[in-house]
């Protein structure tokens, strides 16, 4: 009797000491994020809530769906089926320019990284529609890539490469690719390189050891830049807009055309709602069955 | 003499219920106008709003918006600050149509001198711009376009062509361009303008969106041939662009006054909306805002011009005579419906 006593004692003691610090970390834990939480709060959730609330009025202010059903008609259908379609080329053509410069970046030595890096950043840094005016200087008809190849006899007739969708896809690629590359890159300077020249030890060659060893190691690093790159073209306005030449019709220039020249908030709210829940859903998909959270720090 | 003033307006409030009936208003009374902003309402307040409120002994405060739905906020809050709200011509139509403006009174406001398609019930044109045929001289060098027609005649005039983004004027474009006589247009067929449309949407090269990327593109020779405001067009030309234009089958649009239901000072803004609209006010358009033209034609017989203002002009009775003023009403009827066929034509 007298033995249990003094054996669980001390125990059940230690444990609600244990319990009290924990209660104590939460508590801190609560108040340190609290001021974030709020700020989240304050410009993400209200807003949203009063979008959301602003969807289900029509243009009068009386309650009805009209909003959802319009988005039904082929209009909107077509400009939501091209914002998948530029959100996916784009995706698609960033990870095949990016994935080898990002490969590229973890292997070279310190030094020469970070002068290669100036290069992935340096653009990141200028504003997106300098870039964009930049990219017309040098596609439109009269542009300096036409001229070249006119005075150069390649081409006879100037080729139709900006106010069109491979104008549109080229500006965005060049504004996307550092949002593909620096998780990718992150992710493959973790990859340790013992891992690879295990697999040479083990017979197998350069190819095989990148194929079945670094590449699965890097896929969590460019599941998130995949993922990054898609939801932020899914968004996109002003690159469409200025080299799109009013055709490339996405669904954030839908968006604005219904606040900024019809006026018809409730009709431009639906929009919004149906982008975010759709990017919602798709990064929800992403994080359940692409592994994105070890990219971005979580639990393995 | 302000002291004076401000006196005479107290003695004038004591007998304010008289007052007020006979309909007359208190001497410096602040009336508001709500603008775009910007440049263009720095001008208009320059050129049209401060010396009709001199004449009328007012005087005015600014505001700005943008847009109807502004406008909507103010009138449902049940008592507005502002009195007068400046918009584009079908906004002030659809505006009128909601109930959202005072009617004005054409007693005090003369329309003499205007087209009858400038003004409404609820609101009247304040200036107007046109919407022309603009091409680069140096891609049609012996023939030059004469017509909305040969905009759409691709094998006489080789070439890329830029229609705007917005439905509105677009219509009436592709309607003459079909053959419909400039004064048969409205109300508009849309079924035949989307079909005439049709046959010239693979030769647009650009679909534009803002007046400076118009200007920019027939400037930079990106299209050879479009649809263009007139005072975008000609900005180009003085910078030197071999570029000309016609305003033969031009389309007049404007932009309009409207008194805001509720307003607190109605009966001032009806006289300095007579004010604004009175030839010898607009007469100071064609000098003082070159890229707009007056609505009332009387300015023309009123003010005295150089010839070479006279041509250029879009309302001298020279150029006025070969233009076709915008229908507000129509597109306050049909914006919606058009709008979406009118995108989903631009995408395929």
């Amino acid at each position: 009797m007298t033995v249990m006593v003094q054996e669980t004692e001390p125990v059940v003691l230690n444990n609600s000491l244990l319990q009290r610090s924990r209660n104590l970390q939460g508590i801190s834990f609560i108040g340190l994020s609290l001021p974030a939480a709020m700020l989240v709060a304050a410009v993400l959730i209200i807003p949203f809530s009063w979008l959301a609330w602003l969807s289900l009025f029509d243009a009068a202010g009386n309650l009805s769906t009209e909003n959802y059903v319009r988005l039904l008609r082929p209009a909107y259908v077509d400009s939501f089926l091209t914002t998948f379609k530029v959100a996916g080329l784009v995706t698609a053509i960033c990870v095949l320019l990016g994935y080898p410069v990002a490969y590229l970046l973890s292997q070279l030595p310190q030094r020469a990284t970070q002068i290669l890096m100036v290069f992935v950043i340096l653009p990141f840094w200028t504003s997106v529609l300098v870039r964009t005016y930049a990219w017309l200087v040098l596609l439109q008809r009269q542009g300096i890539i036409n001229q070249w190849l006119l005075s150069s006899g390649l081409i006879s007739e100037p080729l139709p490469l900006v106010h069109n969708m491979t104008g549109t896809v080229i500006g965005m690629v060049h504004v996307m690719l550092p949002f593909l590359i620096l998780p990718l890159y992150a992710s493959m300077k973790a990859i340790d390189p013992v891992l690879l020249r295990a697999a040479a030890n083990c017979g197998a060659s350069p190819a095989q050891a990148f194929r079945q060893v670094f590449l699965p190691l890097s896929l969590s690093g460019l599941s998130a830049g995949i993922a990054l790159t898609f939801v932020l073209c899914l968004g996109f306005y002003l690159t469409p807009a200025l080299l799109g030449g009013g055709r490339v019709a996405m669904w954030s220039t839908q968006i604005a055309d219904m606040v900024a020249k019809f006026a018809n908030w409730g009709a431009a709210s639906a929009l919004s709602v149906v982008l975010l829940v759709v990017t919602g859903g798709i990064l929800w998909g992403v994080n359940r069955f692409m592994r994105v959270p070890d990219a971005w720090g979580g639990k393995r | 003499m302000q002291i004076g003033r401000i006196t005479l307006s107290g003695l004038l409030i004591g007998a304010a219920g008289l007052a007020m009936a006979s309909g007359s208003f208190a001497a410096n009374e602040t009336v508001t106008i709500a603008g775009f902003g910007g440049n263009l309402q720095k001008d208009l307040r320059a050129t049209l709003w401060q010396p009709a409120a001199d004449k009328a002994g007012l005087s005015i405060a600014e505001e700005t918006h943008d847009g109807l739905a502004a406008v909507r906020v103010q009138v449902q809050s049940g008592s507005p600050t502002w009195d007068l709200v400046h918009l584009g011509s079908d906004d002030c139509a659809v505006g009128g149509k909601e109930g959202l403006f005072e009617p004005l009174d054409y007693n005090v406001i003369n329309t003499d001198g205007f087209d009858k398609r400038g003004y409404g019930e609820h609101w009247i044109a304040t200036n107007s711009y046109s919407v022309v045929l603009a091409w680069r001289t140096d891609v049609y060098k012996d023939k030059a376009p004469q017509s909305w027609k040969d905009l759409w005649d691709t094998e006489k005039f080789p070439g890329r062509r830029a229609l705007s983004t917005y439905p509105q004027e677009m219509l009436e474009v592709a309607l003459m361009a079909d053959g419909v006589p400039k004064d048969e247009l409205y109300p508009l067929d849309s079924k035949r303008a989307f079909r005439s449309l049709d046959k010239i949407k693979s030769k647009v090269a650009v679909w534009w969106s803002s007046g400076a990327q118009s200007s920019q593109l027939i400037k930079d020779g990106e299209v050879d041939m479009m649809a263009i405001w007139g005072s975008r067009v000609a900005s180009v030309i003085a910078d030197g662009a071999p570029v000309s234009y016609t305003y033969q089958d031009a389309i007049l649009g404007y932009g309009c006054l409207a008194i805001l239901k509720g307003a607190p000072h109605v009966k001032a803004a009806q006289t300095l909306v007579a004010g604004v609209v009175s030839p010898e006010i607009q007469a100071r358009i064609p000098e003082m805002m070159p890229y707009y033209g007056p609505t009332n034609s009387l300015a023309f017989q009123v003010g005295k011009f150089s010839q070479e203002v006279l041509a250029r002009s879009n309302m001298s009775p020279e150029n006025l005579k070969k233009q076709v003023f915008l229908d507000a009403n129509w597109w306050r009827d049909n914006t919606n419906l058009v709008r979406e066929d009118y995108s989903l034509l631009m995408a395929n």
